[in-house]
Order: C-alpha cells, then structure tokens, then sequence
C-alpha cells in the first residue's frame, strides 16, 4: 500500500504496540491481558508493518524466523510442564519463586509466566505464517 | 530404569551423526550403548535371582492412574539380556551390511528406537505404559520394514505389518482396560494378587479374547501370520534382529507375563493352544515350501512362535519352562542364521537356495556360523537347541491330549530340520553355481555376530547347569510361582531322546526327498491363495473403494457444501435436542436496555446489513469488522475486558488477513443464481435464531453452582493471579491450552504448505500434478476454475 502517511505512521506505532504487547503479557496474570492477546497484538503490530511496507522489511524487523518461534513457544510450554515433573509433581503443576531486586521491589516468577511466554511466541509466530504467506503468495 | 532407555534413546540420537563422523565401523562404537545396558542388567541379575524384584515408578497422571512403572523381574531379565545382546550385535552387523551407504545413520537409529521400545515393553509394570511401548514397537516396526521406502514393495509390507499389529494393538488397549477395572489397578504387579478376583469375574472371557487378538496378531500366531514373511522386505539386519530375536516375541511375552493373573483356566487352554498347534503346523509346512532363503526363516520362526504359543497355552509348570528354554534357544540360532542369510545375499545378490551351492570353501567363517546356527536349530547335541527340543518333549505328552501335542510337535520339527537343511547344507555344499562364482567373505563385523550367537548357543547347551537359575525365575515369574529349573545335557537313553532321533532322521530323510513335496505344494496352492492373506488384501481394497466412495460424498470440494452440513447439523442437533424444553424454560427477557447498549445492538445490525448488500469485497470486510467491533463493545459493557481485548484484536487481524486474500481474488462479482441466495438467506437466519435461542435457553436452565465460584475463590490462593481468565488459561486449564498451542502450531504448517509449497506452475498444467490433485485434494482442482 502506497501511502506515506499510513507507511511513517506505521513506523512510530509499531514499537508501541509491540511495547503494549508485552506489557499486556507482563500484567496478565492479575489484569486483562495475557500471552494470548499479548501475541495477537504483536503479530497484529508486525502484520501492520508488512502490509504498508513490505513483507521481507517485516521479516528483518522480526528477525527470528516464525518457524523457530513456533517450536521454541511450544518447547517454552512443554518445559513448564516438565519442570515439575522432574521435581516430583505431576506435569504442569504452578510452580513459584520470588526473587527482590534492588530496583523493582519483589518479582514472583513462576513456571506460569513461562507457559504464557510460550503461547505468546507460538501465536505470534502462527499468525505471521498466514499474514506472510498471504503476502508473499 | 528409565535411565536404560533414556541411554539407548541417547544412542539414537547419535546414530546419524556416528555414521558421518566414523562411518560403518561406527556400529562397534554404537554397540556399547546396549552392551552398557546389558552389563548393567547382568548386575542386577544376582538380584532377581534370589526373587527379589528391581521396581521404580514414577507418577505420570495421578488423577488417572497413569505411571511410569517398571519392575525387573526373571522374564524381563531374560528379555531385557536378549534384547540389549543381540542388538548390541546386530548394530555392528548392520555397519558391515550398509557398508558405506549414506542411509545407514537412519537404519541405526531406527533399530535403536526399536530396542527402546522393546527393552520398555519388557520393563514395563503399568498395563498402559506396557501398551504404549506395546504399540510404539508397531510403529518403529513399520520405518523399519519400510526401510527401503523407495520400493512399493517395501511400503506395501510395511503398511501390512502396521496394519495388522496395529490393528490388534486397537483390540488389544479395551482388553487392557477393562483387565484393570476389572482387577482394580492397572500395575501388573498388584493385579496378579487379585487373579482369583478376575478369572472368575463376568468379564473374564471378553478381556481374554482382546488380549489374545492383540497377543496373536505380533505373533503372527494363525490367522494372522501372513505379515510376517512379507516383512522379509527389510534389510537383513533388521529381520534378524526385528522378526527372530525380539518384536515377534512381543505378543509371546505378553501371553507369558499375564499367565499367572488369566492363566489356568479351561478357556485359557482352548483359545491358546489350538491355535500355536495350528500356527506350528503350517509354519513349518510354509517353510519347506519356500526357496528364498530368508522366507524359510521367516516361515520356520512362525513355527516356533506357534510352539511357544501351544506350551503357553498348555500352562503346566513343565510346558511353561519348556517355552522359555525354547524361546532363548530360537533367539540365539534364528538372530545367527538370518545374519548367515543376509552375509549370503551381500556376498552375491542371491537369496534363492535352488540357485546356491558349493559356498563353504569360499566363505568358511559364514559356513562356520550356518552350522553352528543349524546345529541348535535343529537340536543337535550338545547345543541349547538341544536341550530345549528335549525339554520340550519331556513336557508335552502324557494324557491322549498330550500325545496329541507330541505328535504334532515331532512333525512340526521334522519339517523344521528339513529346512535347517535347505539354509544350512544347501547353499554350502554341492558344486558351484553361476551365482557363487564371484562369492566372498565378508569383514569380521559380517560373519563375527552370527558366529558369536552360534557359540553362545553351543555354549549355553554346554554350561545348562550354570544358567538353570536365571531360568528358574523367568519361568517362576511366568507361572507366577517358583518353578525350579534343572536342565542337563544327558538324561539317559529314554523316549525322549529316540524321539530327537526319530526327528533328526526324519527331517533330513525329508531334506534329502524334498523334491517329492512339489506335488503336494502345488495341489495346497489352490486353496492357499484364498488364505488370510488374501483376506487381508480384500479387506484393504474395500475399505479404499469404500474411502473413495464416502469421500466423493462428503469432501465433494465444494466449500459452501461443507458449509452447509456443519451449519445445517448443529442447526438439527440442537433442535433434536431442545424441541421439548425450549418452550417450558424460555422466559421473556427484561426490557430494561440502556441507552448506550441499544445504540451499540444497532450498529451491529446495521453493520450486518451493510456487509450482506456491500457491492465491493472492501465494503463487506470492513462491515464485518464493524460488527466484531461492536460485540467487543458489548463484552466491555458487561465486564468482561479480556474477551473485549482479545476480540479487537482478532476482529482487527481479520480484517488484515481478509484484505490480504481477497485483494487476489477477481472482481466482486454474484457467482451464485438469486434462488441459491435465497436459500442460503433462508439458512442463515434458522442458523441464527437457533443459536439465539440455544443461549437464551443456556442462561435460564443453570441449576448447580456455576463453576467460575471454584476459580474466584482459588485463583490467588493456587494460582498466585487475580485475573482468572489468564490464570485458567496458563494455570487450571494448562493442558488444554497446550493442546490448542500445538493445534495451532499444525494449523500454520498446514496454512504454509497450502500456499507457500505448491508445485511451480508449469508443472501445475502437467500430466503429474493432474493426478496428483486427483486423487488426494480435490479442493485444490476447484480452487483452480
């Protein structure tokens, strides 16, 4: 698409929607928000930027390529899940830690929030394969 | 010992890697993984020895009963020696018969991958990790017979073997679990402390039945044996390992580990030995029919897979020891032979014994192997073979039904010394043919395993004594109580022993008369090929004719016909379903609509409208997303902001995804005549109404307690989040949701090879993809008018 309010705009909205996506995924265990629509609003980000520029300009912004960010989300999920059965506990069982920094207070981290990082790579990685394979068609 | 599996599975993760790296010789580097396996088993050996067994378990799924659990007892020892020796053996063979072939990396891992199947199907002390592993030898079975997937001959096998393993795997998995419902656990182990519980439960015979299909079928017991000489289509390491040494053991050693819970019945007997009798039989007969030589070797371990089977089933302490002694004499000859067989064919590409001859000048160490194979095989003193042939003997006979079982068993072994002499004295004796001027030995890798098995085999016979208390608690652990085992070389000149002569004489005055039995061969060639196998092959056309048949029908390519059945059925279940109740629970709702929500119902509607009489796809897709927009509106109305976010976002990326494809499609054009809009109008708005009143109804019939109370009130506490939407997505419901992350990932491969993989277009206009897109896509053929 040639319009060049649509391409520098897109420009300056990308990195914030993509900043948004993360912190939507980041406050999604106590706010709305989540890996799931984290994910959705990225690719919705990237697809965006494919659509005004090009595809392959969008592919070099993503860098990884989609079919590594499927297998590592999925393998990010699995490995929530065998966690704790590799410490006793049946597969996929919340497990949690907390860690105090110095600068952001206490973080509590858990095999959750990995889970959640990995359906956010698989749903993004997923849906640029439809927009790029349309695309590129 | 999961660790065991874990360092075979480690091996096959190298296998490729070993072959690039080091080459054939890789095998000998290969074959310590199982020889590690098999030393630290001979460990534990002492220990089983005084009955004590080695168990682990690891909880899997403790919400169904399901876990890891392993149990090393006297028959899985045996097994688990077998399995792990000769496969340690069997992967150094294997370097020197794919001798600088690229595919040998992959013949390793899959014979890897098939010995970690095997050694967990042996280990196994859970019911259903017994069947995963149970199947998971099916499907490494399957890469391996179809090795050479190059040849339709190959596939064709291969697919035969799943199919038919498989097939019995299916009934077997009911029979499984209903043995532990029935029996109330699903570990071998406690099940056989309620054995009198199942045997005289109601649904003893059924869980019998299904056990025994599953148990038959690996066996190539009748009438399923056909797969199994068809399986002689892998490559020779493979059937030496695959169908002699261990995989055909399978439903052996599942008959045997479920003896003590179902054994001993009256039904246990009919069902079991009539059918080994049989299968013995005809094994045999099937073998001295055969001229390829790994045919005669496949039909001659049918025979004795029938042989197992009868004694299994016969079930006295005598029998059942006899089938062990049996079963570790048939590995060690029948794993050697199949590798003199294979030295053979490597050597000068010729597999039929009428075209051999004169082989033991030109190749002495596999001559040496042939004979000590043969020996064993066909009981010659002092060999283990011997002693089982003996024990054997000793074991059967007695009463009328007895002596039934002896006669068909001197017979069944006649025919099987006749073809000893076809493997092992054809081929190396006489003058040279054609075939054999140009033969060779092989390196030490080719003929050192098979003379190792040999040895093993003679040794065994020498030092019976010494290896009576490994035996004595495989079969304690068959019968389910100690049995001893004392087996010795010489027991006298008594009636069994004339018998061994009586056989000896006969199968080789057989071997010498062979040509006699043509006649007889070719007048049972009549009724043989309407035999099981040609069962097989008319149940596999039907069930394609019938495939192609439904297809046609119901995946005709048409998109509004799939469509129309999807909508059209749930439009009909739900009616069939509510027809009664919906006026009874159906209330009218309270009409107290704020402003805002009824201008927001508006727009939908109006949106609705638009997209239905938009003129440009551009108009349509925009009016859609006017639509989703609005209901997302409605979810952040009635508090629902993760439904409401997430539904902007897909609405947004729809309209993406939309635009992308339909700016390739032509023109906005009506393809469709006004009467199919009509119709399809006329669907649409029952299609709709159901669904508003399915969800009216849904709203008004609530009885229990919604189950959202559960996660509010344990969302913090369990789960550490207070937003329940994503904590039931990453937390509670995990599980589910990895199953849809993985869905997805296969919807994208699905999506990428539908647009990105598809053959340039001047193939497209080819003969090739022609048929291509006939016989396996119609939609792609429609999506080209």
């Amino acid at each position: 698409m040639d319009s060049v309010i649509l391409k520098t705009a897109i420009r300056f909205l990308m990195p914030l929607i993509l900043l948004s996506s993360v912190f939507l995924f980041l406050r999604g265990h106590n706010e709305p928000g989540g890996g799931f629509v984290g994910g959705l609003m990225a690719s919705g980000a990237i697809a965006l930027y494919a659509i005004t520029h090009s595809a392959a300009a969008a592919r070099q912004v993503v860098r990884v390529p989609h079919r590594i960010l499927i297998g590592s989300g999925l393998l990010m999920s699995l490995c929530s899940g065998l966690l704790p059965l590799l410490l006793g506990r049946p597969f996929l069982t919340g497990m949690w830690t907390t860690i105090t920094t110095t600068g952001f207070g206490k973080i509590h981290l858990g095999t959750p929030l990995l889970f959640d990082l990995g359906v956010f790579c698989v749903v993004t990685g997923v849906t640029l394969v439809f927009v790029f394979s349309l695309l590129e068609e | 010992m999961l660790l065991w599996l874990l360092v075979i599975l480690l091996a096959a993760s190298l296998a490729g890697g070993v072959n690039r790296v080091i080459g054939s010789g890789g095998g000998w580097a290969l074959a310590l993984f199982p020889s590690g396996v098999f030393a630290c088993l001979m460990k534990q050996g002492p220990l089983v020895l005084n009955q004590q067994n080695l168990s682990s378990s690891i909880e899997w799924v403790p919400a169904l009963n399901l876990a890891i659990s392993m149990r090393l007892d006297g028959l899985s020892l045996i097994f688990g020696l077998l399995i792990t020796g000769i496969g340690a053996l069997v992967l150094i063979y294997a370097g020197a018969y794919l001798n600088g072939d690229d595919r040998l990396g992959r013949l390793w891992m899959f014979l890897l991958l098939f010995m970690a199947a095997m050694l967990g199907l042996v280990l196994a002390d859970n019911l259903l990790t017994l069947f995963i592993f149970w199947e998971l030898t099916s499907i490494t079975s399957y890469l391996l017979i179809g090795f050479n997937s190059e040849r339709s001959e190959s596939r064709a096998s291969a697919l035969q073997a799943l199919l038919v393993t498989g097939g019995g795997g299916l009934v077997l998995l009911p029979g499984l679990i209903l043995l532990g419902g029935v029996g109330e656990s699903f570990e071998i182990s406690t099940l056989l402390e309620n054995s009198e519980q199942i045997r005289q439960h109601a649904f003893y015979v059924p869980i019998l039945i299904m056990i025994l299909v599953g148990a038959f079928t690996k066996s190539a017991q009748f009438p399923f044996h056909f797969w199994l000489p068809n399986a002689m289509a892998a490559p020779t390491p493979i059937s030496a390992y695959l169908h002699s040494a261990t995989m055909v053991k399978a439903g052996i050693y599942l008959i045997a580990r479920l003896h003590p819970i179902l054994g001993g019945t009256a039904e246990w007997f009919w069902m079991i030995a009539p059918v080994g009798t049989i299968t013995m039989i005809l094994g045999a007969a099937m073998a001295l029919r055969a001229t390829d030589l790994k045919q005669i070797l496949a039909y001659a371990t049918i025979s004795v897979l029938g042989t197992l089977t009868m004694l299994l089933g016969i079930g006295t302490e005598a029998t059942l020891i006899a089938a062990l002694v049996i079963l570790v004499a048939h590995a060690f000859y029948k794993g050697g032979l199949f590798m003199v067989a294979g030295a053979i064919d490597h050597a000068i590409h010729q597999r039929d014994v009428r075209e051999l001859g004169g082989l033991r000048l030109t190749m002495p160490a596999t001559f040496a192997a042939a004979l000590l194979g043969g020996i064993s095989m066909a009981g010659v003193m002092p060999t283990f073979g011997f002693i089982a042939k003996e024990t054997w003997y000793e074991a059967v006979g007695g009463d009328v039904a007895g002596i039934g079982f002896l006669a068909a068993s001197v017979l069944s072994n006649i025919g099987l010394v006749a073809a000893v002499g076809l493997v092992c004295i054809k081929p190396f004796f006489g003058s040279r043919t054609d075939a054999t001027q140009a033969a060779h030995e092989g390196s030490l890798a080719m003929w050192g395993p098979p003379v190792a098995l040999g040895t093993t085999g003679l040794a065994l016979g020498l030092m019976s004594t010494q290896f009576s208390g490994l035996l004595t608690a495989g079969s304690s652990a068959i019968a389910g109580s100690v049995v001893p085992v004392n087996l010795a070389l010489w027991h006298g000149v008594n009636v069994t022993l004339l018998l061994s002569l009586l056989t000896l004489a006969g199968g080789l005055t057989l071997f010498a008369q062979r040509h006699r039995l043509e006649g007889v061969f070719k007048s049972a060639d009549r009724f043989i090929q309407y035999g099981p196998a040609w069962g097989y092959g008319w149940l596999l056309k039907s069930v394609t004719q019938f495939a192609r048949w439904q297809t046609a029908i119901l995946q005709n390519g048409y998109l509004r016909f799939y469509l129309l059945t999807m909508v059209g059925l749930t439009v009909f279940s739900v009616w069939m379903a509510l027809s009664g109740e919906v006026r009874s629970h159906l209330k009218p709702m309270p009409l107290d609509f704020r402003i805002h929500e009824l201008l927001l119902a508006g727009l939908i509607l109006v949106a609705a409208v638009v997209a239905v009489r938009a003129k440009t796809w551009l108009l349509a897709v925009g009016s859609l997303g006017v639509v989703g927009y609005s209901v997302a509106g409605i979810f952040v109305l009635f508090g629902a902001p993760d439904l409401a976010m997430t539904q902007f976002v897909i609405e947004t990326l729809t309209v993406i995804l939309f635009v992308m494809a339909f700016s390739r499609l032509p023109d906005f054009r009506r393809l469709t005549s006004a009467g199919t809009r009509a119709r399809d109008a006329v669907i649409a708005v029952v299609a709709g109404a159901t669904i508003t009143v399915l969800l009216l109804f849904a709203m008004t019939v609530r009885t229990d307690h919604p189950i959202s109370d559960y996660y509010t009130t344990n969302s913090v506490s369990q789960a550490h989040g207070r937003n329940v939407v994503n904590v039931i997505l990453v937390d509670f419901r995990a599980l589910d949701t990895l199953g849809e992350i993985t869905v997805l990932s296969i919807a994208a491969i699905g999506v990428y090879s539908l647009l990105m993989l598809r053959p340039p277009k001047r193939i497209a206009l080819g003969n090739e993809a022609n048929n291509v897109a006939n016989s396996s896509c119609p939609i792609s053929t429609q999506s080209e008018d």
